[in-house]
């Protein structure tokens, strides 16, 4: 005789109008599948826990904001924000896709070099750029975003000696009514810091201003900031021409724009309600349209978005350690994801969703990593079908930042791996060893033999 | 081990509480067994009849049991020892 697949057993008491801050049951269907390969043999033979990308969704997702952007403004280029998700494959898509590099470090610098990357179609952004990244900036003609006045002098300086005119823009910070504002990255508009800063590149013949950048927030919800941000550069860049009789090429809005992830605190998903790139693009779009620029004249728009171009392509598949109970009696599930691989679990809600079959019964739970610190928390609060030990679950929207910002603690960082177009699974990144860490460090001679006694 | 007398449970896992107005749900397993607990049955013979039911094994079975037990006692609705003996 067949036996019954096992549930374990619930009781739950029902509590009618009282809030309840586990919210409503959020699953419905497991995903058993990504882009047809089957969960269950991807952790088979890639291991738990796991990173897995798709290209499909990438490229889909890069090709709708550039439909969005390309149908409402003439000129529209997206450049790679490296520090988003650096992994080569990764950053080749976007490449293959058109997308320049964005940059912020010598190492970031020197990954898009290594993967064929024109210097010239880098942007160099980032407070700290050493004298020797920007003299390799400089030999590449590569575009270099300005931050501060120290910047400014060492590239004058090092033009001179290197007898080039680099190409650079100025990174500018406003108030576009949201808060917090952004104000540390360049140079404030309202004060007059920016135009200032325009002032000494347009009055040095050693550097040529090509454009104007602003990066004024991060997961913004609020897309008529940019409207603002577009029209504040639009002004500078018209006061430029006026006054220098000189184009500026390039407006670069930076990034920011939502995934659709849901932060914490949050009433309903972000899947309903954070902006489109529709949505963003129109304000954009609409804000230098509606600027004095000439038609014939119009800059090109840069936007160097990076979370809402790969957060939805990235999953983290990962298997239940154990079903414990809390002193008050509240159900908490150990995963072996922690943290220290899942970093953006401190802004999110992220989406859980299990693996396997699962019946219309629920629980709220809390759902902890396994890394032995107090911190390691995931959900504080889901309500999510019943898990058993070594059932699988797949956490949503993982692309951005977490194999960047992840961390070697404790445990080691596992596989990633690709999709790709034709649903075949390749390792992107290899699960790391001790072997791995070990090669790193080196021990003094005179610690290297140690009698553990025994007591 | 023993359900109160007084509690109801409806088929589709409905349960009552009279004594404190308290309402609860149960997944089908969790029916099967408090109506095991009805009847009287010993653990034992509620492992055996769950683990020829159902494709689990017994450590599984064991933990989960003895925390649904936790819960059932933490909400008052087993006889205690006392109530019983009395």
């Amino acid at each position: 005789m067949t036996k019954l697949r096992y549930e374990r057993p619930v009781i739950m008491k029902l509590e009618t109008g009282m809030p309840n801050k586990f919210g409503t049951r959020t699953e419905y269907q497991p995903m058993t599948h990504i882009d047809g390969n089957a969960v269950d043999k991807l952790m088979k033979d890639y291991g738990s826990p796991l990173f897995v990308i798709s290209e499909k969704t990438i490229r889909k997702t890069i090709q709708k904001a550039k439909k969005a952007f390309k149908t409402r403004y003439p000129r529209v280029q997206f450049a790679w924000s490296y520090k988003t998700n650096y992994l080569n494959a990764i950053c080749s898509i976007f490449h293959q896709e058109g997308s320049w590099a964005e940059v912020v470090s010598g190492f970031e610098y020197d990954k898009a070099i290594s993967l064929g990357v024109d210097g010239k179609k880098i942007i160099f952004n980032g407070p700290e750029k050493s004298e020797e990244d920007l003299t390799k900036a400089i030999r590449n003609d590569s575009l270099i975003h300005i931050d501060h006045l120290d910047e400014l002098y060492t590239i004058s300086e090092l033009a001179e000696k290197q007898k080039a005119r680099p190409r650079v823009a100025i990174r500018v910070n406003m108030d576009t009514g949201v808060y917090p504002m952004w104000d540390r990255f360049g140079f404030n508009y309202e004060n007059g810091q920016a135009w200032d800063a325009i002032n000494k590149i347009m009055h040095s013949d050693n550097m040529e201003l090509v454009g104007l950048h602003c990066h004024i927030g991060t997961f913004m919800l609020a897309p008529s900031a940019y409207g603002i941000a577009a029209t504040k550069l639009a002004e500078l860049a018209l006061s430029v021409e006026e006054k220098y009789k000189h184009e500026i090429k390039y407006i670069d809005l930076g990034g920011g724009f939502a995934s659709k992830n849901t932060l914490k605190g949050a009433y309903l998903p972000g899947s309903d309600t954070n902006p489109t790139f529709d949505d963003f693009a129109e304000v954009i779009s609409s804000a230098l349209l509606n600027s004095n620029f000439k038609p014939e004249r119009l800059p090109m728009l840069i936007l160097e978005t990076g979370r809402a171009l790969i957060d939805e392509a990235g999953y983290l598949l990962g298997s239940v350690i154990s079903n414990k109970r809390s002193s008050t009696g509240r159900r908490n599930t150990i995963l072996d994801i922690g943290v220290n691989i899942l970093f953006t679990s401190f802004w999110y809600d992220h989406k859980i969703t299990p693996a396997q079959a699962f019946t219309h019964y629920s629980e709220d739970t809390c759902i902890y990593g396994p890394l032995c610190m107090n911190i390691d928390v995931i959900r504080e609060s889901a309500s999510l079908p019943l898990l058993n030990k070594d059932d699988r679950v797949v956490i949503h929207n993982v692309g951005a930042y977490n194999m960047t910002q992840w961390m070697q603690f404790i445990a080691l960082r596992p596989n990633v791996v690709l999709i790709d177009m034709d649903e075949k699974p390749h390792v992107i990144r290899l699960r790391e060893t001790l072997d791995n860490m070990n090669s790193m460090e080196k021990v003094p001679a005179h610690l290297k033999k140690f009698n553990v006694e025994l007591y | 081990m023993k359900l109160k007398k007084n509690i109801a449970v409806s088929e589709a896992g409905l349960l009552f509480n009279p004594v404190t107005g308290e309402s609860f749900s149960l997944n089908p397993i969790g029916i099967e067994i408090l109506n095991l607990l009805r009847k009287e049955k010993s653990d034992e013979e509620i492992r055996s009849a769950i683990l020829s039911r159902y494709n689990t094994d017994n450590p599984t079975f064991e933990k989960d049991y003895q925390d649904f037990i936790g819960i059932l006692k933490h909400n008052h609705l087993l006889e205690s020892h006392e109530e019983t003996k009395a």
